[in-house]
């Protein structure tokens, strides 16, 4: 379990993150939501180790991030990240293999490899793995990237905005994998996400972000409501059930 | 899986997905064909045994049986040291683009676009300064560690720039070194230092002699260095981000590897001068015919820039013989004819 305790963070002199506290569960998808500027990427990046906060401790599995090494962290809790526009020109495959980096060090052995390979076909991207990555379109970019973060083999995956510049297709592809992921790996993921129905459809718990502070938690069911989404985002949201789906509609 | 009858229906959605996209160019796009290291290796060892043949006093291959006293004292004084500063300069100014344009993330970045050349020519000074007579080991030294703070600062001001556009970061690169090489001039005229200091402004091969160059070899283990921590420089050059969610030791890399260019880079200073282009232009073709995985890339950056200065100082040698033409003039020539070719073949990708 991921838990972010009284979590303050400054940027500048504002405050950003304001006295969070935070519980992860194990084996789900959790989604944050809230408007813009509400920390959520800041928070991720926190738990995640990326950036240290000024205030508060973050636990993986009552391991203390500020006292772990970070080689030992890669091998528990992997992140991709929005800003992920990588200039390199690597190979598929290369981008895999080095997702096995907190393992081998770069040399990688024949158990490396398999691992490699087994991230490569889970995201079909065996026909690509010779490929550039700047030859790739969006969202066979955005699955490459994933392959590397399976290859390292995390418990805990985050990923911030992993539906940016998809389009309607990619991005259910995109969903469809995190919940392979959680379902048949067994791994816990927590995304940052903006579209309020695919968090609804896709995600276990919810965790709802406003003005740097956790104002709502809860399972899908308990979050998406109108009530609750008024709280969140100060608007009406219609709430339909399709499909068993709890679909809002918020467009006009 | 029946991967074979699948292969076509494969191809063909790839194909649809692709110019969905409207990423079909990409498929005419022909991959350029590897360059085999062999190919390089050959090359690198036909030229540089060619290059001891080539010279004021004549030897000819047919000579080596029968060398006469001054033929022997050409060959192992004069060529041969020649040869070997010929190669570890190429190799090492290369090699050091290649690191340099990893950790900036940005293809034009290289000793002679980020003040770090500039910043060693400084420390040279400084050291003609403080001690009149200083050893070379001496001079290297106060040029490593100018060379190391120089690189340092860029790349601090490279973090706070918030426009990280590829052509501005090394212009604010070349002004940077362009201000540092002003206050070494300054000082040379105040100092009475300024012929002094011109010996280390312009490359130059034909002064090399036993006894001027040995320095050069104590690059040859930051090369190898380099080669060990390939891996984590090429991780490095994905981002900040990704390198600590792979649990790199982010600052640390980078720090080494500013080590490494700038010991490697006033050694190449102090004992040939300064080469321009180099650092840049090899390392980018490279690029282009293999991608960036270091591991991969340094053996042929470090034969291609050892065979290009190698070429460019046998030209050099020849085109106006028995005068010699300033490995600076044909390196410049031939590299920014390269180096234009490169922009603008990076502008209409871009397009």
């Amino acid at each position: 379990m991921v838990s972010a305790s009284n979590v303050v963070k400054f940027f500048g002199k504002k405050k950003v993150v304001q006295d969070v506290s935070i519980r992860i569960e194990k084996g789900k998808i959790t989604s944050l939501i809230g408007p813009n500027g509400a920390g959520k990427s800041t928070l991720l990046s926190i738990v995640s180790r990326l950036i240290t906060s000024d205030e508060g401790e973050v636990k993986i599995d009552e391991l203390d991030i500020a006292k772990c090494r970070g080689n030992e962290l890669a091998k528990k809790i992997s992140i991709l990240k929005q800003a992920n526009h990588m200039t390199l020109k690597l190979t598929v495959r290369e981008l895999v293999s080095f997702g096995r980096f907190p393992y081998s060090q770069g040399k990688l052995t024949a158990e490396d490899e398999r691992y490699v390979d087994e991230a490569i076909s889970y995201m079909q991207l065996a026909d690509l793995e010779d490929s550039y990555l700047d030859e790739l379109s969006g969202g066979q970019k955005q699955r490459a990237f994933l392959a590397m973060v399976i290859a390292q083999d995390t418990e805990y995956i985050l990923l911030d905005e992993p539906l940016n510049n998809l389009d309607m297709k990619h991005a259910v592809q995109m969903m469809k994998v995190l919940r392979r992921l959680v379902d048949e790996l067994g791994k816990t993921v927590v995304i940052v996400i903006h579209d309020i129905n695919f968090a609804s459809c896709y995600s276990d718990n919810i965790i709802a972000m406003k003005n740097g502070r956790v104002v709502r938690e809860g399972t899908v069911h308990d979050i998406i409501k109108p009530c609750v989404l008024k709280e969140i985002y100060d608007m009406d949201i219609n709430i339909e059930d399709i499909n068993e789906n709890k679909i809002c509609v918020y467009y006009a | 899986m029946s991967k074979q009858v699948f292969d076509g229906e494969k191809k063909l959605l790839f194909f649809l997905e692709y110019s969905e996209n409207n990423y079909h160019f990409h498929l005419k796009e022909s991959r350029v064909p590897i360059m085999k290291k062999r190919y390089l290796a050959s090359a690198l060892v036909l030229f540089a045994v060619g290059s001891l043949f080539v010279g004021v006093s004549s030897i000819s291959p047919m000579d080596l049986l029968d060398l006469s006293e001054e033929q022997l004292h050409v060959l192992w004084n004069s060529r041969l040291p020649r040869l070997m500063s010929i190669l570890l300069a190429g190799a090492g100014m290369s090699v050091c683009g290649l690191i340099m344009q990893q950790l900036s993330r940005n293809k034009f970045v290289s000793p002679t676009t980020a003040g770090t050349m500039d910043s060693a020519r400084l420390g040279v000074l400084v050291s003609l300064m403080l001690f009149t007579s200083a050893s070379p080991l001496v001079k290297m030294s106060v040029a490593f560690l100018f060379a190391l703070l120089g690189t340092f600062i860029f790349m601090k001001i490279l973090d706070r720039i918030k426009f990280k556009d590829v052509i501005f970061v090394p212009l604010v690169g070349l002004m940077f070194g362009n201000i540092i090489s002003s206050i070494t001039t300054f000082f040379a005229y105040e100092r009475d230092l300024i012929q002094n200091m011109s010996a280390w402004m312009q490359g130059d091969f034909s002064l090399i002699v036993t006894g001027r160059y040995e320095l050069m070899f104590l690059s040859i283990p930051f090369m190898i260095a380099a080669y060990i921590f390939a891996n984590k420089f090429t991780i490095a050059g994905m981002g900040e981000d990704f390198a600590v969610s792979l649990g790199l030791k982010y600052r640390t890399v980078v720090n080494t590897g500013l080590v490494l260019v700038a010991f490697v880079t006033s050694s190449v200073l102090l004992t040939v001068g300064m080469i321009p282009f180099l650092g840049l232009i090899v390392p980018n073709i490279v690029s282009i015919y293999q991608g960036d995985n270091l591991k991969k890339n340094l053996p042929h950056t470090a034969m291609l820039g050892a065979l290009f200065v190698l070429v460019c100082d046998i030209l050099g040698r020849m085109i106006i013989y028995p005068y010699e033409l300033p490995i600076n003039l044909t390196v410049g020539v031939l590299g920014s004819g390269i180096f234009a070719w490169l922009l603008i073949r990076r502008r209409s990708r871009e397009a």
